[in-house]
């Protein structure tokens, strides 16, 4: 059997005397359980020296109670039984810290989140489980013991994740409040999907107008250390002081530093561009959503920042004809490898953005099988000025002006298929409105069909844009699109749906489709994700810390969330995000130190027999082995150690003591539930 | 099932972590979504914290199953803790089935913070399982072998 009490204890603690306070929370837990009855039986329980119970334990009278008693009756452990830890432990735990004890004995009973909310309908049922759940706690508390939280000290450094708007925005405030901020981006430009689009709803900014001088003000701002055709390798560390890998994909190109840095004088890329006429090998460019060339060295468009031309090795023969013509500059250098580059920095702030879901699934539509289907992105690259058509909308198939264009709405969101998306994606409603626009602004007679389930223009002045659509002559057709269908010879499409206002089946013959794709996640989002340890929803975006509360934080300490990375955003949504992740990430870095749970893992040297299995579990090299006193014991490096308990769960010798859920500690909470507390 | 003892319902623990699994079952709670009463939670938080010797310990003072819930892999906060205790449930199943325990009595089962409504399934299928198998030998009421406990 395990010690009682953990190495650090030097005297015997003093019998244990429990409060334990139940809370009605109004109805949510005294409507299931019954309060009397749960309370007459924790009286019964050893060590309980006091009950009580409060309407709303968590209101000021109610963390009254608890402060009172604590004083008034000696209490050496506190136990509040009422919804989740997860919720208000830190209030209780501040109570019971006002009452005068080590906030560290506490414990709560979670009766209303897995208890009374789950078992509306057995109020017997339920009365019985949160009996048992005060006597687990009652057991959890008895040997609970005081503990301290470390401070560290927070490196003066942020670091953000994607630099679209959202990260742009983040980066920005950050390094504006004094922070020296890495950016990090796997594109060869900093931008992101904005960049991409032409006009913004629904006030028909031109996208780039807006975005160019936040792209501009990131590319000069001294805190700002720009990376890009970078990706996050590897984290280590938490809160204050992560230690960040970056792998900085070598671009082929030297920027002017970087070549100062090799001794070539006044060398490095310009952005002249004279090597783009030379190469030889030509690719689709991904910024034109492939609608358009570029060489294997490249630029996505004219405004990229920074301004330096990019290889891309998968195309890239290696012939040499560009180093020839970058000439005395000495910019290119086709054997460049990646490097590995790491920083240290305080707090993060993952913007890793969205993309779209690949709409060629929803194989009725026929994107890709017919060329006038194209999605919403291809039209926006296809109607701006600076797109590969300068700005004249055309056809794929032949390059003539389309007169008649359908947009599917809900393409893949809110569909529960399997193969779409099952929620909104929240911004389609609205561009695809103003795609309407941009139709009867620029074709003379062309006339757009919105073919839409609801439209969903929630935001500031989006309605009356709605309003202004209708009245300039788009068509709305309430109906899902069932199919569509290529007339082989014009290429003209049918669009099959039913109108379900007039309740009858319709086919219109049309010359263009868009499709409004659903929105997802980005494929590196995963992988970052997990490099941060922050969790996901089923669809995949980053989960916030609280939907409502705390939006922009996650369950990892420092690691912050924005734009539509958590879920799809429009811009003003994702840059206002990117606003609040900025501020509460600087607030750890400003503070200059932060409070660690104390829950370490400690060694009982007495009983440690220096086999070192521990030391290979430990993901976080916290723990090695050193000599002392002649032999070989087990040390914990505690500003490492993040107290997953995973050296105490295979100890072979039960030598590891882990704070707060102590072998013996959880042993008491089993027998407390199976055999009453008593052994 | 008609063969279980009067008056006997099933006593089962559920080891689980605080970031996935714990919170998993907070959201189901949130929602609304109904569930028997017939487990009792306690909160680590990693499963690479569960020892053997807990479950061991849960079966020898009469649990009727043991429910071991944590991250999914790859999505552990700790890195790689689920797939230590995962690693280890196979050694304790294996235990279990020497001292001629039914090894389904112990489940390892893996609710991330989103799916509240998987855990409310997890909780209903290991309690029809438990009904299914009826009291643990080593129930200390119900059990066969109660005397030697």
């Amino acid at each position: 059997m395990a010690e009682a009490v953990s190495p650090t204890t030097s005297e015997k603690s003093k019998a244990p005397r429990i409060g334990v306070y139940i809370c009605h929370c109004g109805t949510n837990i005294a409507g299931s359980v019954d309060i009397s009855a749960v309370e007459e039986y924790a009286r019964t329980l050893p060590n309980v020296a006091h009950v009580d119970n409060y309407q709303y334990m968590c209101s000021t009278p109610g963390q009254g109670k608890i402060e009172e008693s604590i004083k008034e009756k000696g209490l050496t452990g506190v136990v509040v039984a009422a919804c989740s830890p997860r919720l208000h432990e830190p209030t209780f735990r501040t109570a019971t810290k006002e009452g005068g004890l080590n906030p560290f004995r506490f414990e709560m009973a979670n009766i209303r989140e897995q208890n009374s909310w789950v078992h509306m309908h057995d109020r017997e049922g339920a009365t019985e489980k949160a009996k048992d759940a005060i006597r687990i706690a009652v057991a959890k508390a008895s040997l609970l013991e005081d503990l301290y939280p470390k401070s560290v000290p927070v490196e003066h450094a942020a670091m953000v994740v994607g630099a679209g708007v959202a990260g742009m925005q983040a980066a920005l405030d950050l390094a504006n409040a004094g922070i020296k901020t890495y950016l990090i981006e796997k594109a060869p430009t900093i931008g992101g999907r904005m960049s991409q689009l032409d006009k913004t709803f629904p006030t028909l900014d031109c996208s780039q107008c807006i975005l160019t001088p936040k792209m501009v003000d990131v590319g000069r701002n001294e805190n700002i250390e720009l990376m890009v055709n970078s990706e996050v390798e590897e984290v280590e560390g938490y809160i204050g002081n992560f230690d960040v890998t970056i792998r900085r994909k070598a671009s082929g190109v030297l920027s002017p530093k970087e070549a100062e840095a090799r001794g070539i004088v006044g060398g490095g890329c310009t952005g002249c561009g004279d090597c783009v006429p030379v190469c030889p090998v030509t690719k689709p460019n991904p910024f034109e959503m492939g609608m358009a060339p570029r060489k294997a060295i490249y630029i996505y468009h004219p405004q990229v920042v920074p301004l330096l031309y990019t290889i891309d090795w998968d195309s890239c023969v290696k012939c040499g004809l560009c180093v020839e013509a970058c000439g005395e500059k000495k910019a290119i250098d086709l054997e460049m490898q990646d490097e590995l580059v790491k920083v240290k920095v305080g707090t993060v702030i993952l913007a890793t953005g969205y993309e779209l879901f690949p709409i060629e699934n929803k194989e009725e539509w026929g994107y890709k099988r017919y060329e006038n289907v194209i999605t919403s992105l291809e039209f926006e690259r296809l109607i701006c000025a600076s797109g590969p058509t300068g700005g004249h909308l055309v056809r794929p198939s032949d390059g003539t002006t389309p007169m008649r264009i359908a947009f599917v709405l809900c393409a893949g969101s809110r569909d529960n298929t399997g193969i779409g998306k099952p929620y909104c994606s929240r911004f389609c409603c609205m561009y695809s409105l103003k795609h309407a626009h941009q139709i009867i602004e620029k074709i003379p007679g062309a006339v757009p069909y919105l073919f839409y389930m609801d439209i969903r223009s929630f935001g500031k002045a989006y309605e009356e844009f709605y309003y202004r659509i209708q009245d300039e002559g788009a068509k709305f057709i309430r109906g899902r699109v069932s199919n569509i269908q290529e007339d082989p010879k014009t290429k003209n499409l049918y669009v099959y749906a039913e109108d379900t206002l007039l309740g009858r089946p319709m086919e219109l013959e049309v010359d263009m489709v868009v499709l409004a794709a659903a929105v997802q996640p980005t494929d590196l989002t995963n992988k970052t994700r997990k490099l941060f340890g922050v969790s996901c929803s089923q669809d995949g975006w980053l989960l916030e810390a609280h939907p409502k509360l705390n939006p922009c934080g996650t369950t990892t300490a420092g690691v912050y969330l924005a734009g539509a990375c958590q879920g799809p955003k429009d811009i003003p949504d994702a840059v206002a995000q990117a606003e609040g992740a900025a501020s509460a990430a600087s607030i750890p870095i400003h503070k200059g130190e932060v409070e660690l749970e104390p829950y370490y893992a400690m060694c009982i040297e007495e009983k440690c027999a220096g086999c070192g299995m521990c030391v290979n579990l430990c993901p976080y090299s916290a723990l090695s082995l050193v000599e002392k006193d002649g032999r070989t014991v087990m040390q914990v490096t505690e500003a490492k150690c993040k107290g997953c308990g995973t050296c105490g769960g295979f100890c072979p010798g039960g030598a590891i003591w882990m704070n707060h859920f102590a072998t013996p500690q959880i042993l008491a909470q089993i027998d407390a539930f199976l055999i009453g507390g008593e052994q | 099932m008609a063969e279980n003892p009067e008056g006997w319902q099933p006593r089962i623990l559920a080891i689980i972590c605080n970031w996935c699994s714990y919170a998993g079952a907070d959201l189901a709670g949130g929602a609304r979504i109904q569930y028997p009463p017939d487990v009792r939670a306690i909160r680590v938080m990693c499963t690479g914290r569960v020892d053997p010797l807990f479950i061991m310990k849960a079966f020898t003072d009469g649990a009727d199953s043991v429910l071991v819930s944590g991250c999914h892999f790859g999505d552990c906060h700790y890195l790689e803790g689920n797939y230590k205790a995962a690693k280890r449930m196979f050694l304790v199943k294996s235990l279990l089935k020497n001292i001629g325990l039914d090894d389904r009595r112990l489940r390892m089962t893996f609710v991330s913070a989103s799916e509240g409504a998987k855990w409310a399934k997890v909780i209903e299928d290991v309690v029809n399982v438990t009904r299914e198998l009826g009291p643990s030998p080593f129930n200390r009421e119900f059990g066969e072998l109660k005397e030697l406990v």
